[in-house]
């Protein structure tokens, strides 16, 4: 079986994906570079199934389309990364399937967005809809914030910084989850604890490991169902209504997981990939 | 070992390492990438874009 391994550089997490692909008999494994990959459409890729390791949203959600229309199966699908990579597509999937979430607003336009910031009530998380690693978060805490961020966002970014995600803010006691799904199993979780609202391990974040409570298994299944399945990393609040879905990642960084959590997360995503190719 | 390309000092490449990987300079901390194997060719790693992520 070839293996299409899409990606741009390589972390540790494609390291130990590159070392099980390896060390699996069977697999013959060719690198994807989309730094230097051009598409023709009238040609099939040579490889039996691609492995979406790219750092780029933008690269890795064209690049499955493109893989997929030439009829190659792709881990994760393009309809995947296309809901995943949007946090707008992502609460409308969850909401579309019932899944709870932080209440949140979609708006168009700063006047609008400070109505919707309003009426959740303060303090809101103002998020860009394409972005990682807790990165360009707002938490608003007043009025006076709301209008400055607005402001700051609307003249100094590009064009999509117009469209504005704005969700109520969790109190989440210094938490938050994180899920590993692979197929129809979640196979482990973390917490993650911080002093700083954000709880991202890219940001300082400290991993432990989270018993995957029936509970717990249940609503990871159900988020990663609701953006189509697959390899997915699921973020979840412990509010006091009980947990909610804040967001769902299509090419899951799980490093800091393997040793808290004592599950070969690599093993189980490179057996998923051969089931997806089978 | 391997020379940094900005810092000009001794760097530990990575076990069995392989194009476009990433790692660190111990000595002046920046992130390097490799950019070919043969022969070896270093790189400093690119700032995050804004799609950059999970």
């Amino acid at each position: 079986m070839r293996v299409g391994f899409l990606h741009s550089l390589i972390r540790k997490d494609e390291k130990l994906l590159i070392a099980e692909l390896r060390r699996r008999p069977g697999i013959e494994l060719v690198f994807l570079d989309d730094r230097r990959l051009v598409f023709d459409f009238r040609a099939r890729p040579e490889v039996d199934v691609v492995l979406e390791r790219s750092i780029n949203h933008s690269r890795a959600m064209h690049a499955l389309r493109l893989f997929e229309g030439a009829g190659t199966p792709c881990v994760n699908a393009y309809e995947v990364s296309r809901r995943c990579g949007d946090k707008i597509l992502t609460a409308a999937s969850l909401a579309e399937e019932s899944v709870p979430q932080p209440d949140a607003r979609v708006a168009f336009t700063p006047e609008s967005a400070l109505d919707a910031i309003e009426e959740l009530g303060y303090p809101v998380v103002l998020k860009p809809a394409v972005g990682s690693w807790g990165r360009l978060l707002s938490k608003i805490n007043d009025r006076d914030a709301a209008e400055t961020v607005l402001e700051h966002k609307s003249i100094l970014g590009s064009y999509h910084h117009s469209i504005f995600f704005v969700q109520k803010y969790v109190a989440k006691g210094g938490r938050d989850i994180r899920s590993f799904v692979v197929g129809d199993e979640c196979v482990a979780a973390i917490h993650r604890t911080s002093e700083h609202w954000i709880t991202n391990t890219a940001r300082g974040g400290l991993a432990g490991n989270c018993p995957v409570t029936p509970e717990l298994a249940d609503l990871s299944l159900r988020a990663a169902a609701a953006v189509g399945g697959g390899v997915l990393a699921v973020d979840l609040f412990e509010s006091a209504d009980g947990l909610l879905v804040n967001e769902v990642n299509y090419t899951m960084e799980f490093r800091n997981s393997i040793d808290v959590t004592g599950v070969d997360i690599p093993e189980r995503i490179v057996a998923f990939v051969e089931r997806a190719a089978a | 070992m391997c020379e940094c390309p900005v810092c000009g000092g001794e760097a530990e490449l990575p076990a069995d390492p392989v194009e476009s990987e990433l790692f660190e300079c111990a000595e002046c901390g920046v992130e390097l990438e490799i950019l070919a194997l043969d022969p070896l060719t270093l790189g400093e790693a690119p700032d995050a874009e804004e799609d950059w992520g999970e």
